[in-house]
């Protein structure tokens, strides 16, 4: 028999705004539920090495899953006949529609990039639900700096321009293999999909006016980004951080904006000590 | 120092055979712009055929890609600063300049940011 991962991935459907949506999960571990979130124009695959690591799922029960539109999660029935552009409210349905049909109890909810600033919507609208949330590379304003329909259009191959774009989010002392990896996600992404999520990243999402809310001794908040990324900069995490009290930030050095996936044993040293003060609170 | 790094340019490309076939579609002449200096570097089938310095106004490329020496400089770097590291991390921070028809750039962008990294210094 092969040495199996400890990682296992199955289907289900879940219905969100009366549309059904074909989900694809994966989870390793028990514990507490730490549901983790993909960047934009990937997919759960990102999470892979922490799915796979003891340390973290002997306490917590991890569970990654393809958004739809993303990885193995189908796009909706009838999806061909409208243009995919995710809105800050249908993530957090689809988000909360997930954790509901886990029935999961106070989890801890983590995302990277557009998941990281979702968390930051769920710390202030779902404090009583979620244990605590971690944004990584997740600032509550991000200014754009390309045209996004670059991103989808007949005469460039999407793959080839989505990770070309993203390949300077990584940084250059993330180990080669793993640079590749991440940006193979990308290459895999659906036309569009990348764009689309965007819309929600760039444009729709934008949270700095109400982040100052955020409640973290209801919900503890801790970002966690990048010296290498170019969107969630260290500065703008900085700022985002002195916008909600207590919120605890870490600039994660010589790292780019793909922390779990570009460089996993760097970015353990960094999740570990946030992971075990979850546990202790 | 910018002519003899850009002479470099030709055979650290050309012996490259992962970023020529990369670049295998790629045949223009394009602008790489060091400071007040252009350059005109022509391709063809991913291969560097000619890079000389741009001497009259009418000498132009399908696109510009330009920089001051500065941040060409710290690009080049083994382990380059962060915003310097990539043309595209250049970008938010307003450290290049891209003009022109920039459809062949984005359709080949991998090919083009390795060829101008071409020059990055190796490890000692």
């Amino acid at each position: 028999m092969p040495l199996f991962e400890p990682i296992i991935g199955q289907y289900f459907t879940m219905d969100v705004n009366g549309q059904s949506y074909r989900i694809y999960v994966e989870e390793s571990g028990s514990g507490i539920p730490l549901v983790c979130l993909h960047t934009a124009g990937s997919d759960a695959r990102q999470y892979r090495h922490l799915l796979c690591d003891e340390t973290i799922t002997k306490n917590f029960r991890v569970i990654a899953f393809d958004m739809p539109w993303h990885g193995k999660s189908n796009p909706p029935p009838g999806f061909r006949s409208k243009e995919y552009k995710l809105t800050t409210n249908l993530y957090k349905d689809i988000v909360m529609a997930f954790c509901h049909s886990y029935d999961l109890i106070n989890p801890v909810i983590m995302g990277c990039s557009m998941g990281g600033r979702l968390t930051l919507h769920l710390a202030l609208e779902q404090a009583n639900y979620f244990r605590s949330v971690i944004a990584l590379e997740g600032a509550d304003k991000l200014e754009p700096y390309y045209d996004l329909s670059w991103l989808h259009r007949p005469d460039i191959h999407g793959g080839e321009v989505c990770a070309a774009f993203v390949s300077a989010q990584v940084a250059p002392q993330s180990p080669d293999e793993y640079r590749w990896e991440t940006l193979w996600h990308y290459m895999q992404g659906g036309p569009g999909v990348f764009k689309g999520d965007l819309y929600f990243y760039w444009h729709d999402g934008d949270f700095d006016d109400r982040s100052p809310k955020i409640d973290t001794k209801q919900c503890p908040v801790y970002l966690l980004s990048g010296e290498y990324d170019s969107s969630c900069t260290p500065e703008r995490t900085m700022e985002t951080a002195g916008r909600i009290s207590g919120a605890k930030a870490t600039i994660m050095s010589g790292m780019g904006h793909f922390p779990m996936s570009e460089n996993p044993e760097l970015f353990k040293s960094y999740i570990y000590p946030v992971l075990e003060e979850i546990l202790d609170m | 120092m910018e002519a003899e790094i850009i002479n470099e340019l030709k055979g650290l490309v050309n012996r490259n055979a992962a970023l020529t076939r990369r670049g295998k579609w790629v045949n223009l002449s394009f602008i790489f712009g060091i400071g007040d200096d252009d350059y005109l570097i022509n391709v063809a089938k991913g291969k560097i055929v000619e890079v000389r310095k741009r001497t009259l106004p009418t000498e132009c490329g399908e696109f510009s890609i330009r920089a001051t020496k500065n941040t060409w400089q710290e690009h080049w770097q083994h382990m380059p600063k962060r915003d310097y590291h990539d043309i595209w991390s250049m970008l938010p921070k307003k450290l290049i300049t891209l003009d022109g028809n920039l459809i062949p750039l984005i359709q080949n962008l991998q090919f083009f940011k390795d060829l101008i990294a071409s020059l990055r210094e190796e490890q000692t």
